[in-house]
């Protein structure tokens, strides 16, 4: 009989192989007391006092990002609604929202660490786990798989490979169908995409270059025939972008 | 209708040489004319400004298509804290207008947001917009600061006694910060669960005070109508659908892209006129005439005008005026498996209708993929979908089972076609690999009857969709 601990070792063990490859269909585990997730009929530990906001005294906090968050705080009536952008800039910091990370914002926004978590833990752009600091997501829903999105992640997951530097994720509609199959590479949209594109696509993210220029959706004039009265050339605040 | 029969050029509004190079600078966008609306509104007062937002009969561009002069209308009356609201969180699929107009010419809803701001008495103003948005995102913070500098955001806005704030807040990748209380939960920093309504957001909504949410589009689209005026807007359009409109077409057509027409005008000029329809040689099989959370509709219903109560008669609605394509040669179990997929990813998990009926249509749409589906299933997830609508704090629920359930109905023949046709092929591989096998003598068991075992479509928890930072992350 192995213990609640073990049991989560080897599930997380598990999950993991199941993770690499969703493709394979494996029968589900349970544990003897039936359940598929371990320790959830675990009491939580009343050893431990729940974590307070954290002292500024002995919490060091970098000044860039404390002055940053402080210029968020000051934009709302109240002080919470600065949650996401904290979080955000403290990601932008950590790379990701680490323990400390949390702390740190926790510590200038005077919440608890445990506020914090239960708002990174519920927006697909706070990540909770440790990532590559280049974020690649591929949209695959509708309108992007319908022209093929799904091969191309495929494509880019398997281009990257065990490249660290990489965070290539399947994303939810990121409302650039027009370009579909996209992608969003660190905040910037490119599209539409082939499967030829993807070595160039990551060796410019490697290079630090701009990505598939001519591709960038900010070169992208409206579909409409009649928006335009006349032919204008490319916006200049965006063509160098 | 209007515009075909002149012959002449459909009216533009919003897309009005959006592509001129600075029209992201409040020195190009003031040259055409821009803060003009806002002038004459402000030589107005609050009750004639809403008087022209009424008359214009312009219904609201996010989805529900409330009208909007009757939504301002709802914000009591008296001094306190005010809150106006941009829902730029345009996260339905196949949904990209606002990002065009934010990105081009984002003055336009920023001169929107003070008129609306003006008739609707409040203070404080916001921009919720979806956090993958970050160049219009930066657009729009760019066109902020100058908008701030020349006075049109702060005190005393053109010596007009008007005072308002403005706050570009960006979101953090969440489908249900697109309904209006989840995104008001989220705009006060906590997970964005919906709430219970009523109270509507206009009488309690943001920090508990009143509050007015608007559309991107609708907001844009009130400098238009104040410059024209309300009679004058609301003769373009049809009766109960005034204006114009933006609608994204993505999907297998071949120009996708944003386009601006009147409304009323029939799809079938929407889908093949400007967006090219599908390629050489194939038909439509379905569209989605308002986002994928709208029911579908085939092929016939092309004609069917493209306006809020037309589309609303065919079974259907507008939704936001995304119309997403899909050709006959995708099969229909792939369109369902995706939409329910992404629901399921989205649902926030607090009403259960929603958390368990969009896992559970997944589960048995697998199912039948899997080829271990009965016929029986169709029925049962039919309804699954109906125990849905209306059960739940707010619309995601519904927004899968619509058109999960539209689907179901109208191509059941093909649901059974691959059921059977999968549960064939199990039977098939399963036998032509037994014997393969048995001539090795490698098999005890058959492998058919080991799948069999199996819980259809059991997925790992949390490697749905490769996407480990989901928020129903945990179960």
């Amino acid at each position: 009989m192995s213990t609640p601990e073990e049991e989560i070792v080897e599930f997380a063990e598990e999950m993991e192989v199941r993770a690499a490859d969703t493709d394979v269909r494996m029968p589900v585990t349970r544990f003897a007391h039936g359940s598929r997730v371990p320790g959830w009929d675990l009491p939580a530990d009343l050893e431990k006092d729940p974590a307070e906001i954290p002292d500024p005294a002995t919490t060091p906090v970098p000044e860039d990002l404390r002055a940053e968050i402080e210029g968020h705080l000051a934009k709302y009536p109240d002080r919470r609604s600065a949650a996401l952008p904290a979080l955000a800039a403290a990601q932008r910091v950590h790379g990701w929202c680490s323990p400390e990370a949390i702390e740190q914002v926790a510590c200038v926004m005077r919440v608890t660490p445990a506020y914090l978590d239960s708002v990174a833990t519920f927006y697909d752009m706070l990540e909770t786990n440790p990532v590559g600091r280049h974020s690649v997501y591929v949209c695959t829903n509708i309108s992007c798989s319908l022209c093929g999105a799904d091969e191309l992640y495929e494509a880019v997951r398997n281009a990257a490979g065990e490249d660290s530097d990489f965070n290539v994720r399947a994303f939810e509609c990121l409302g650039a169908c027009d370009i579909a199959p996209m992608a969003s590479v660190d905040g910037i949209y490119v599209g539409p995409l082939t499967l030829a594109d993807v070595p160039q696509l990551l060796d410019d993210i490697r290079a630090g270059r701009p990505v598939l220029p001519e591709k960038q959706l900010a070169r992208r004039l409206v579909a409409d025939p009649h928006a335009n009265s006349q032919e204008f050339p490319l916006h200049p605040a965006e063509g160098g972008s | 209708m209007a515009a075909a029969a002149t012959g002449g050029r459909v009216p533009i509004l919003l897309f009005t040489d959006i592509d001129e190079p600075g029209l992201n600078t409040l020195e190009v966008y003031e040259r055409r004319g821009g803060y003009q609306s806002l002038r004459k509104a402000l030589q107005m007062t609050p009750e004639e400004v809403l008087e022209q937002l009424k008359a214009s009969g312009i219904r609201g561009r996010g989805g529900a298509g409330f009208a909007m002069g009757t939504k301002v209308s709802f914000l009591p009356k008296g001094t306190m804290d005010k809150y106006l609201v941009c829902n730029a969180d345009e996260s339905e699929p196949g949904t990209f207008k606002d990002r065009e107009l934010m990105q081009k010419t984002p003055h336009t809803l920023i001169e929107g947001i003070i008129i609306a701001a003006h008739a609707a008495g409040t203070n404080r103003s916001f921009i919720y917009i979806r956090g993958e948005y970050v160049l219009q995102a930066d657009m729009l913070d760019a066109a902020l600061n100058e908008a701030r500098e020349a006075g049109y955001i702060g005190e005393n806005i053109l010596d007009s006694g008007l005072s308002l704030s403005l706050v570009v807040h960006r979101g953090a990748g969440a489908y249900i910060c697109g309904e209006e209380t989840g995104l008001l939960d989220s705009l006060e920093g906590k997970r964005g669960n919906p709430r219970l309504k009523p109270p509507f957001p206009a009488v309690q909504g943001l920090y508990q005070g009143p509050t007015l949410i608007n559309n991107v589009e609708t907001l844009a689209t009130v400098p238009a109508i104040v410059a024209m005026g309300g009679e004058e807007y609301a003769k373009l359009g049809v009766e109960t659908s005034t204006g114009t409109k933006l609608v994204s077409v993505s999907g297998h057509v071949q120009r996708p892209g944003n386009y601006e027409i009147e409304l009323g005008i029939p799809s079938r000029e929407i889908i093949y006129g400007l967006a090219g329809g599908p390629a050489e040689g194939r038909k439509v099989k379905c569209w989605f005439p308002g986002g994928s959370s709208s029911p579908v509709l085939k092929e016939e219903d092309l004609d069917v005008p493209y306006d809020f109560n037309s589309l609303a008669g065919a079974g259907s609605m507008l939704g936001s005026g995304a119309i997403i394509v899909v050709d006959d040669a995708t099969p229909i179990l792939d369109v369902a498996m995706k939409t329910a997929k992404f629901y399921r990813h989205e649902s926030c998990g607090k009403c259960t209708p929603c958390r368990e009926g969009t896992n559970w249509t997944v589960k048995m749409l697998e199912r039948i993929d899997l080829g271990e589906a009965t016929p029986m299933d169709l029925e049962i997830m039919a309804s699954v979908q109906e125990h849905i609508i209306g059960n739940c704090l707010c619309v995601l629920g519904d927004a899968m089972a619509m058109p999960i359930g539209s689907m179901i109905a109208k191509f059941k023949d093909e649901f059974e076609a691959h059921m059977e046709a999968a549960r064939m092929r199990n039977v098939n591989g399963a036998a032509a690999s037994d014997t393969a096998l048995a001539a090795q003598g490698a098999l005890e068991e058959p492998p058919g009857t080991l799948l069999a075992h199996q819980p259809g479509g059991e997925q790992a928890p949390g490697a749905h969709e490769g996407a480990p930072g989901t928020h129903r992350g945990g179960i």
